[in-house]
């Protein structure tokens, strides 16, 4: 306490001197943290982790609708839902008629060879019928948009594909560290 | 009630539904200049709230309009400055 007096008063120039560099250093800082809340973009990130044809619907709804409100949106594709994105596969999803209890036949009848062609015609037609856009033009609509959609590299991978049989402008070449960047920076983080 | 506006365009969705009418009523937006009014007619029922809801949660749109006309929902955005 003594010693600290004395030198308190010896060095007030110092102090002073230390608290404006002080007082530039908050000032900075006050105007970083403005920058960054200036920034009102909502940002979303949906992990579509599903790839059968009624699971490629909600993240892709839900993108392109997030897009329409102007936010900045990304969809990664890892597993089963790197097929939504393959467009040869896309095309080609199938409804699972065993293991949903809403489906108007039993499991047993459900699991015979042919169901699940069965049960994807059925809804593809309801959904024709109902004006429900396609996943192809939900996609197209999406990337239209700006959405980005991400294939993940190490699935892409596992499953041997290749790059150029995904969607033009699709990303690739992107791992669970960019997902994860995506979803600190975002507002919304879903896993489908 | 209507017409008090000038309707610059027509976006015609009917038969469309969720997310298409907001989505194409976004595009349609974007194509217009300050202070012009899009109309946008649907069918889908959830385009009544859907519509509402992305006008209120996005920068540079205000809704004028909502109004039921038989099967038709008519929606009369406006763009205005950002």
């Amino acid at each position: 306490m003594s010693t600290d007096t004395p030198t308190a008063s010896e060095g007030e120039p110092t102090d002073e001197q230390a608290l404006l560099a002080r007082i530039d250093e908050l000032e900075a800082q006050v105007a970083d943290l403005e920058t960054e809340v200036g920034d009102d973009t909502q940002k979303m990130t949906i992990i579509s982790t599903k790839g059968t044809f009624d699971m490629a619907y909600p993240p892709l709804i839900l993108a392109s609708t997030a897009a329409a409100f102007g936010w900045d949106v990304v969809v990664f594709h890892t597993f089963w839902g790197l097929d939504i994105l393959h467009e040869e596969r896309s095309r080609d999803l199938k409804l699972s008629a065993v293991g949903n209890p809403n489906m108007p036949m039993p499991n047993a009848l459900a699991a015979l060879p042919g169901m699940d062609r069965m049960a994807t015609k059925m809804m593809e037609k309801r959904i024709d019928e109902n004006g429900t856009a396609t996943v192809e033009e939900l996609i197209d609509v999406s990337l239209e948009q700006g959405v980005e959609l991400q294939a993940c590299q190490m699935t892409i991978d596992l499953m041997d594909y290749d790059e150029d049989e995904f969607y033009d402008d699709v990303t690739v070449g992107v791992g669970a560290a960019t997902a994860l960047q995506h979803m600190a920076e975002s507002d919304v983080q879903l896993l489908v | 009630m209507t017409t008090e506006y000038e309707i610059a365009e027509t976006l015609d969705v009917k038969g469309a539904s969720c997310p298409m009418p907001v989505v194409k009523t976004k595009q349609s937006v974007d194509g217009l200049g300050d202070g012009e009014v899009l109309e946008v007619l649907a069918t889908d029922s959830g385009s009544m709230s859907d519509i509402d809801g992305w006008a209120t949660g996005t920068n540079g749109v205000e809704l004028l309009e909502q109004v039921e006309d038989g099967d038709v929902y008519k929606h009369y955005v406006q763009k205005t400055a950002e």
